[in-house]
């Protein structure tokens, strides 16, 4: 429960929301059974919260702007080729990556829940795991990318890919003009996470 | 209270809010939120269920009425979808975590505020 640095009494007792209760019933009786372990499950939140994050795809995204050779394998093998970089885990084992052209804008969608790659973005947005964004960009792809600020092209295809268990989906952006020589730090700067979804494009603002 | 490494990363869109889409929240908007995906998680790394068997309950919870437009409540539905699969393999019976947060509850409202809640051992069923 949240304190608010009031002095509380101490003659009444805390309380967890029932929430708290059935995480913890759930995460003592596994434990006491020896289906988890608890430091592996310290080890995982921080990983998620501080070490995996779409700074992974946006080196990625600026590797294969910066060499031919490494975006043509990553389009060939995506999984390979993002693991060559040190990001393999979980959610990550079947990757392919869309390269977006001026002919084709991919976006990224899971409609049954949230899949998503996790070794290269990190963990999904809320706004990927709402119901409007997993419903409505399947249906109106153009109105859901207008709502982000992207407008492209009526001769633009849109193409919407939906993720599954087995195949988690990246958005190679479109490398915007003025980067020309640029050090793959500073192009990996201005990759967005949406742009690696297909929700943003990427701008050359450093 | 958590952030991630991502802040230079996402600018937040003031059209995303207007138009109804949700706004960003922390990778985890409460420690539970973090237990709950890190159980499932170590659990399919230990190879006691294929991501595939979660993702079709989580989906099955997902896709239930009353679910927030917003993914506010989406860890929710997560932990719902854990609890189910854990009782479906036969890891924990769902009378054996009825009677687990009955016990939690106890013992928190026998904490005083501020202390660490802790189960005695025979709340734990003896063992």
């Amino acid at each position: 429960m949240p304190h608010d640095g009031h002095h509380h009494d101490h003659d009444h007792g805390s309380e967890l929301t029932e929430t708290e209760l059935r995480v913890r019933a759930l995460e003592s009786l596994l434990v006491e059974k020896g289906y988890v372990d608890p430091a592996a499950l310290d080890v995982l939140v921080e990983t998620y919260e501080k070490n995996v994050g779409p700074r992974n795809g946006a080196r990625v995204v600026a590797k294969a702007w910066d060499e031919a050779d490494y975006k043509a394998w990553l389009l060939e093998d995506a999984s390979a080729a993002i693991a060559s970089l040190g990001y393999t885990g979980r959610q990550g084992e079947d990757m392919i990556v869309l390269e977006n052209t001026p002919e084709t804008h991919n976006m990224v969608v899971c409609t049954l829940c949230s899949c998503y790659p996790w070794p290269v973005l990190g963990l999904p947005p809320t706004w990927y795991k709402a119901a409007p964004y997993r419903a409505r960009s399947v249906s109106q792809p153009r109105s859901v990318l207008a709502e982000f600020g992207v407008t492209l092209p009526d001769t633009t295809e849109i193409r919407v890919w939906d993720s599954t268990a087995e195949t988690r989906y990246m958005v190679l952006p479109m490398r915007p003009d003025g980067t020309d020589g640029w050090s793959t730090e500073q192009l990996a700067d201005i990759v967005t996470r949406d742009s690696m979804i297909g929700t943003g494009l990427v701008e050359a603002v450093s | 209270m958590l952030t991630f490494g991502m802040i230079t990363l996402t600018r937040p869109d003031p059209a995303v809010l207007r138009n109804g889409l949700p706004a960003e929240r922390p990778v985890f908007a409460a420690p539970w939120e973090a237990q709950a995906f890190a159980m499932a998680v170590e659990l399919n790394q230990r190879g006691l269920f294929q991501w595939q068997e979660f993702a079709d309950l989580l989906s099955e919870e997902l896709l239930a009425a009353g679910t927030a437009q917003d993914g506010e409540d989406y860890y929710r539905h997560w932990l719902r979808a854990l609890e189910r699969l854990t009782a479906a393999k036969g890891f924990i019976t769902e009378p054996e975590r009825a009677q687990r947060q009955a016990a939690w509850d106890a013992a928190a409202k026998a904490t005083p505020h501020g202390e660490p809640i802790a189960l005695e051992k025979a709340a734990r069923g003896g063992r």
